[in-house]
């Protein structure tokens, strides 16, 4: 089971490098979001990896807390980017229509 | 539930609650919880300046499970700091909202970023750490963009994406660190990263995700590109209290980790690098500052260099050993970096009303400013004393003692740079002030608009006067600290 522990962390730091990538070189908003949000899923799966302690033991639940608390802040920011995103779209089109 | 660590959270966060439940009382709910949470902060200096480090864990739950608070001599300063200078902010606040839509966004956002500031200086984990980084930079970028113009929209939009690119970064780093060590809290994890020398690794790539993106929210040169425009399109309470504060609680994170945690592992060329890059930041934002054209992009710039010069303490910290030399240098540095937080939010207080006032900020056509606003002109002219750093201002003694420790420990060329840094800043504000003394007819009153003016000159007053000539209990309340805490090596 140590291989699925490493392979689950691992696909998490690859994950975190395409999201870091992605963020980095391309331009619009969206895709930025989706970026960051791809780079929080792979810090997640790290901290879901290191929880695991063996199949009898119950895992560490510390890092499924970082996890959690990580989910509600991702979800609200995304939350906000989109909604400055949109005010900030509605003002370009009114600048386009004067 | 009444000791002075939780109050400093719970009494701004409880305020943001009955804000947004009851908007129509929010300027008066709003400035009860502020001056609360002032009161709060002063009970737990006054707690600190007598018993010494305090620790606190919430809710009887065992260490490594609950919330862990902390209060030692560098983060009280910086508490204390933090929250006159929130009082300073919210009487001039109420103020300078006249929208109705406005005072009732301001408010709950407001005192949710200052708990979130209380909350990062106090944390005693790196798991709370995260919460509390991440609760201040979505307050912040919210309340930057609450003008609702375009420009502060997008400024702000950028300010939310990289914030949270820093944060997820951290959060890396911790993940990194829990692996390698199993604990989150600060002592402890101290203690096992020393004990570690064959984890250097790890600990090196922990520190190198956190520093870095802790940097960018610190906006250390050239990771400052997001500042300049989100702090100068912020409404004025709002940019004094991103400039002062937001920048400094993730200066203060890096400095923590650095001290307490990553000390056993840093050597002079990992404190290098960020020192150099202050290093440009001093002469870069020196300069943009000396080129803006308005009054909030200047102070905005400013904060750039001022940040930077912080940075410069630590390849001094590193070269010095432990010892009065070393205690009078991190002296020197929370002396800048309080002063900075005064002075910084006096400039901006006083910039919002220069701007309100004749309906710009444009530099050039500042004149008679004096004549008009002279309390006004007189706060950014003390405010910008104490940038330079001339005597008697805080900064003076702490840029004194930076210089001292660079020629002792025989880097001379940070000399150079703070030398060169205070030349260009006294050429920034001098030519505000220049254009701001026009000629026109004789001051009608000294203070045209009281609960706007004094917050800003009163600010600008501490920057120079209380912090230059009685910095002495600075030095005290860092002395309880290296007494009162056995953790590491740093603090």
């Amino acid at each position: 089971m140590l291989t699925a522990q490493f392979l689950y962390g691992g696909a998490g730091l690859v994950l975190f490098a395409l999201g870091l990538w992605s963020f980095l070189v391309h331009e619009p908003l969206l895709r930025k979001i989706i970026a960051l949000n791809i780079t929080g899923a792979g810090v997640f799966h790290v901290l879901i990896a290191i929880a695991y302690r063996g199949d009898v033991a119950p895992p560490d639940p510390v890092p499924h807390a970082l996890v959690l608390t990580g989910i509600v802040v991702a979800v609200s920011a995304t939350a906000l980017a989109l909604m400055l995103g949109a005010r900030l779209q509605d003002a370009e089109e009114e600048d386009r229509r004067r | 539930m009444t000791d002075p660590l939780v109050l400093c959270i719970a009494l701004p966060l409880v305020g943001a609650m009955l804000v947004t439940a009851l908007p129509r009382w929010s300027v008066r709910l709003g400035i009860v919880s502020a001056l609360a949470t002032a009161g709060a902060a002063v009970a737990l200096t006054a707690a600190v300046w007598q018993q010494g480090t305090l620790h606190l864990i919430l809710g009887g739950w065992d260490a490594q499970l609950a919330i862990a608070l902390r209060a030692d001599g560098l983060a009280t300063a910086l508490v204390l700091m933090a929250n006159l200078v929130g009082l300073g902010i919210s009487v001039y606040a109420t103020g300078y909202f006249h929208d109705r839509l406005r005072v009732r966004s301001f408010w709950p956002l407001w005192l949710l970023l200052w708990a979130a500031l209380n909350g990062l200086f106090l944390a005693g984990d790196l798991f709370n750490l995260y919460v509390m980084l991440e609760l201040l930079g979505i307050a912040a970028a919210a309340l930057g963009a609450l003008t609702g113009n375009r420009d502060a929209v997008a400024a702000n939009l950028r300010y939310l994406l990289v914030g949270l690119l820093g944060s997820i970064s951290y959060l890396l780093g911790v993940a990194l660190l829990y692996t390698a060590h199993g604990t989150l809290d600060l002592g402890l994890l101290a203690q096992r990263i020393a004990a570690a020398p064959e984890l250097f690794a790890v600990n090196a790539a922990a520190m190198a995700l956190m520093v870095a993106g802790l940097a960018l929210k610190a906006a250390l040169f050239p990771l400052h590109f997001w500042l300049p425009p989100a702090h100068a399109n912020a409404p004025a309470p709002v940019s004094a209290a991103l400039s002062a504060l937001v920048v400094k609680a993730a200066f203060y994170l890096i400095l923590r980790l650095w001290l307490d945690l990553f000390w056993p592992i840093t050597g002079m060329a990992a404190a290098m690098l960020p020192a150099l890059l202050g290093a440009v930041a001093v002469l870069w934002g020196s300069w943009r500052a000396l080129r803006a054209e308005r009054l909030k992009l200047l102070a905005a710039y400013s904060t750039v260099a001022q940040i930077g010069y912080l940075f410069l303490f630590l390849p001094l910290l590193t070269a010095t050993p432990p010892g009065p030399a070393r205690d009078d240098l991190l002296a020197a540095l929370l002396l800048m970096a309080v002063t900075h937080g005064f002075a910084k939010a006096g400039f901006f207080l006083a910039a919002g009303l220069v701007q309100t006032n004749a309906g710009h900020d444009r530099i050039d056509d500042l004149g008679g400013t004096a004549q008009r606003l002279p309390a006004t002109t007189f706060a950014i002219a003390l405010s910008g004393s104490a940038l330079i750093g001339l005597p008697p201002s805080g900064s003076f003694i702490g840029k004194w003692l930076l210089m001292q420790g660079a020629i002792a420990t025989g880097q001379w060329w940070w000399v150079i740079v703070v030398t060169t840094g205070s030349l260009l800043a006294s050429a920034y504000v001098f030519r505000v002030l220049s254009r701001a003394f026009g000629l026109e007819p004789t001051p009608l009153k000294f203070i045209t608009d009281a609960r706007a003016e004094v917050p800003a000159l009163t600010l600008a007053l501490i920057s120079v006067a209380v912090l230059g000539l009685a910095s002495g209990p600075l030095w005290t309340l860092l002395g309880l600290s290296a007494a009162g805490s056995g953790t590491g090596g740093g603090v």
